[in-house]
């Protein structure tokens, strides 16, 4: 075991080394940036091979992917923020021509008022863009999930572009001790790629033709499709993962779930506090348990449907505002997913966090008292909170 | 069998739209746009050659005393009609 200290960007980077990338055209951006800047620094020193291209925008640094992509290559990228936000027409291209890229992305809120802290805004609101989505909750987490998300987008049943989330400032600017794999270990956990189609000049083929009324919508159906066989494939990686590391990982990861009545839902790093406040409330003998979802795109249905069969009352905590939703972006997703189950428990939103608002554990226990309240009377009495702003 | 039978579905096509065969453009017959048909009226066609000139489809086929329409390519635009001096062509709708 090799324990050194990385932030949640070095970890990035690192396990972004250790995956052998042939090409990396990424534009630096706050909090972002350290993941480029020590990936450059590799680059300089010759620890890789890696084509590192310098691009003038987050437009070009994702158009120079797509391109690196489809030849074959096996491709990294990293944004936040705005940066996201003006790849947007790209992250459309990556997943339409099915390009398995893999983006680092230290969630950041978005402009306006102009703030560099994490809230999850910017990967929210491109949650339709076809991209895989994983949130993770400290720096362990963010290599591991970089050097499995390779492996899930490169998969043939899969081919899409991956995008790893982790919370701006809070872990991307945070060190932390992460148990790192010998280069040699990741080398057999992740192969070279094998493109199931790649521009060559001795074989020519067309990618991004026209395609209107008559084929569009084939193309589209085989996206939904791919994000279809994700949980299976998912599966599959982790579990190899697990077998190198015996760190195993899944959709979700369920706290306290066995016996908890009123339970929170939520990604990335508020789990840990959430888990922190469940572990100590618990202790207390109140029934209280936390949800984290590694996976949010594809949504993973049947896991939270079954994590949350026995619960009572349920907090989805969105670290992201939808405006004029009937709530949260991951709240909407938690609900219709409930619907079609007969008993479900009585779910209510909470966002929270905007602009890197701090969540205390004092805010995380109201939360689970309020759930607990709930649980007992069955009134939900706001179906979205505003947690910690000022009236 | 007529083109929208020949259409694969998704299960079939190959992946992210891209296309395996070079050239494979020669085969797209653009001309199932058309929504209405020039027809050319060999006894009034002069044979001067601006509908040949004008069609933006290269879609006029030139002969030795009058001009023909290649159907394949052309899309129904309707220029060499109204182009036309003599009123040698005529758009008439398509029958499905």
């Amino acid at each position: 075991m090799t324990i050194v200290g990385l932030t949640g960007d070095e970890a990035v980077a690192y396990a972004v080394k250790q995956s052998k990338v042939d090409v990396v055209a990424a534009y630096p951006i706050t909090p972002q940036t350290i993941m480029v800047e020590r990936f450059s620094k590799y680059v300089a020193d010759g620890e890789v091979q890696t084509e590192y291209v310098c691009v003038e925008s987050e437009h070009s640094a994702l158009s120079a992917c797509v391109g690196a992509s489809l030849t074959g290559a096996r491709v990294f990228t990293a944004t936040a923020s705005q940066g996201l936000a003006l790849m947007h027409e790209m992250l459309y291209i990556a997943s339409g021509l099915r390009c398995p890229i893999v983006m680092g992305v230290a969630n950041r809120a978005l402009s306006a008022p102009i703030n560099i802290h994490g809230d999850q805004s910017d990967m929210m609101g491109s949650r339709d863009s076809g991209w895989i989505q994983v949130y993770v909750e400290n720096a362990q987490e963010a290599y591991d999930w970089t050097l499995q998300a390779f492996k899930l987008a490169e998969d043939g049943d899969v081919q899409l572009p991956v995008s790893v989330n982790l919370d701006g400032f809070i872990l991307s600017h945070s060190m932390e001790g992460v148990d790192v794999l010998e280069d040699a270990v990741v080398s057999r956990f992740l192969q070279l790629r094998k493109p199931v189609f790649r521009l060559d000049p001795d074989k020519p083929i067309t990618v991004g033709a026209l395609c209107l009324t008559d084929y569009y919508y084939e193309f589209k159906r085989q996206q939904v499709e791919a994000m279809l066989q994700v949980p299976k494939v998912l599966d599959n990686v982790n579990r190899e993962f697990g077998s190198f590391t015996g760190r195993n990982y899944g959709v979700l990861e369920a706290f306290g779930m066995e016996d908890a009545e009123a339970a929170l839902l939520c990604l990335g790093s508020t789990a840990g506090t959430a888990k922190a406040v469940a572990k100590k409330l618990r202790e207390q003998g109140k029934k209280v348990g936390v949800i984290k979802l590694w996976l949010y795109r594809p949504f993973p249905i049947e896991a939270v449907v079954a994590a949350t069969k026995r619960l009572k009352a349920l907090a989805v905590l969105d670290k992201a505002v939808s405006f004029g939703a009937p709530y949260g972006a991951l709240c909407s997703d938690v609900i219709s997913v409930l619907h079609a189950q007969h008993v479900r428990p009585h779910v209510f939103n909470v966002v929270y966090g905007l602009g890197g608002r701090d969540i205390e554990p004092s805010d995380i226990e109201s939360v689970f008292e309020e759930a607990l309240r709930i649980a007992e009377t069955g009134a939900v009495k706001e179906s979205v909170m505003f947690l910690g702003v000022r009236e | 069998m007529t083109a929208e039978e020949k259409k694969k579905g998704w299960k079939s096509l190959p992946m992210g739209a891209v296309v395996l065969e070079p050239g494979s453009s020669l085969k797209y017959k653009t001309g199932d746009w058309r929504a209405f048909r020039p027809v050319v009226d060999r006894e009034k066609c002069v044979n001067c050659l601006i509908c040949w000139i004008c069609c933006p489809d290269a879609a006029i086929v030139r002969k030795e005393k009058w001009v023909e329409v290649n159907y394949d390519y052309c899309k129904g635009c309707g220029i060499c009609a109204k182009e036309c001096p003599k009123e040698a062509i005529k758009m008439t709708e398509e029958q499905k």
